[in-house]
């Protein structure tokens, strides 16, 4: 259960929007099921007591949403920000992606949100209704009529068991208690497969990347993917699309997709919540992040605006690209 | 060089100022390195985007090196240190997706090894033989 209640939110964006300090409310509304919550704009108090949601699967991190909504309102605009968005919005400030001016942002609290994936697993497919009820979720099916209850800390996404901070780090205002960084651990993950032997790292790669459809969703939903041109746009690259057999082409999609970010990357755990097919994509990211910091100290995409991503800064003293592994296997 | 009647496809990504002007010296010299090496030029080694090496690889490609000036002595003053990181990391990635780590390599020639460019293409050539040919890299799509 979250901290804050929708009415909170509700009431906060009427007021907000009565008094002129913004024109439009970006917030989440409805999708085709319970589960399925889409970012919407609302722009009437009447709007947004209909259609304004706020429960456990509101993962949507906004950040990027103001980079094309900027563009198209005139007119300021109310962002809603848990604590891991405040970090792509710092990003994207950073890079100049949008005018914070027409921006004004609420950071508000987040308990983590469910993992829609995990609740199939306990109450299986064909979900027609989730309610929450306090601390649980009450899932109905198509074909019970009675709620399964499951509690929300059991189906916690990953990226929200391995929060990695509470704390906002870009608002206007703030709405309930401001948390803190945490210790997580969220590099066990990938600790545990850079220990693995090749052949074992490159059949689970094999495993996962080869389910990939590529639908381009891990892209479109990406804080740090906002080039207006794509490289994998482009149909006379070659690489536009997915080939129809098992091959390197999603691994190379991805590996790009992923150095495309590195270092610019906050960890906001998007590009794994969206993808269709379940595939660890933040695993990816997060081995970048892990050997940015351990080559060339801790850094956090976002922390502040301003700061300078680690690739596209250097020293005289950096370790040579061979050394990288002399370094893991003496580690090791 | 050649394993079992196997000869590797290389391709080396020299940088105009320093290690194209190596491989001249090497040919100058009379200095021998495996004809499998193929050069494309590049006007310095942080030109090199990583999909080059990526799509190098897809199409057949069985090592992928990178040569550029000295750290200190790029033509643009700080190419290679970007390089540097940028290849750290991808190599760093390459090998968590379980790709073998010889195939790739950053060396740094200036334009007056010669013998280094002949010793470096000479022993890179060896390694990748040994590894036979890029299996895990290839795409089908892309091969003649």
């Amino acid at each position: 259960m979250q901290a804050i209640t929708r009415e909170q939110l509700i009431n906060k964006a009427v007021a907000l929007l009565a008094d002129g300090t913004v024109k439009y409310v970006l917030g989440w509304k409805k999708g085709e099921f319970d589960y399925d919550i889409t970012p919407a704009v609302f722009e009437t108090a009447e709007e947004l007591n209909a259609d304004f949601v706020w429960n456990d699967f509101c993962g949507a991190n906004f950040s990027k949403y103001l980079v094309a909504k900027t563009r198209k309102l005139d007119g300021k605009i109310l962002v809603f920000l848990k604590p891991c968005d405040t970090y792509s919005f710092n990003q994207l400030l950073t890079e100049h992606r949008f005018d914070r001016d027409k921006v004004y942002a609420v950071g508000i609290p987040c308990n983590g949100m469910a993992d829609i994936a995990k609740v199939k697993e306990v109450c299986g497919d064909g979900i027609s209704s989730i309610a929450t009820e306090g601390d649980a979720l009450a899932v109905t099916t198509i074909y019970d009529d009675e709620p399964v209850k499951v509690a929300v800390e059991s189906v916690l996404a990953e990226r929200c068991l391995n929060c990695k901070s509470k704390k906002h780090v870009a608002y206007d205002e703030l709405m309930g208690e401001d948390g803190d960084t945490l210790d997580s651990n969220r590099f066990d993950e990938v600790a545990k497969l850079e220990a693995m032997t090749p052949d074992e790292r490159f059949a689970f790669w094999q495993n996962e990347l080869s389910r990939c459809i590529r639908c381009n969703a891990c892209r479109d939903v990406c804080p740090a993917c906002t080039c207006e041109k794509c490289v994998f746009d482009n149909p006379t690259s070659g690489v536009e699309n997915k080939a129809p057999a098992n091959s390197f082409e999603e691994k190379m999609f991805h590996i790009i997709r992923a150095f495309h970010v590195a270092g610019r990357c906050t960890d906001c755990g998007e590009c794994s919540r969206v993808c269709p097919q379940n595939i660890p994509l933040h695993l990816l990211n997060r081995k970048f992040i892990k050997d940015i910091n351990e080559f060339y100290g801790e850094y956090q995409a976002g922390a502040e605006v301003g700061s300078r991503a680690p690739l596209v800064n250097y020293t005289t003293e950096d370790l040579e690209p061979g050394e990288v592994f002399d370094r893991r296997d003496t580690n090791a | 060089m050649q394993v079992n009647g196997y000869k590797p496809l290389i391709v080396a990504f020299c940088c105009n100022w320093c290690s194209y002007a190596g491989a001249d010296l090497a040919g100058n010299n009379r200095l021998s390195y495996p004809a499998d090496v193929k050069i494309i030029r590049v006007p310095c080694s942080c030109r090199v985007n990583p999909m080059f090496i990526l799509r190098a690889f897809q199409r057949g490609a069985d090592g992928v090196i990178i040569c550029g000036c000295h750290p200190g002595d790029c033509h643009y003053t700080s190419g290679n240190y970007y390089t540097r990181r940028r290849m750290a990391m991808l190599f760093s990635m390459l090998d968590y997706l379980g790709i073998e780590r010889e195939r790739t390599r950053v060396e740094w020639v200036s334009a007056a090894e010669g013998a280094k460019f002949a010793a470096t293409m000479n022993d890179f050539a060896e390694k990748v033989a040994a590894l036979g040919e890029n299996k895990r890299l290839e795409d089908l799509r892309c091969k003649q």
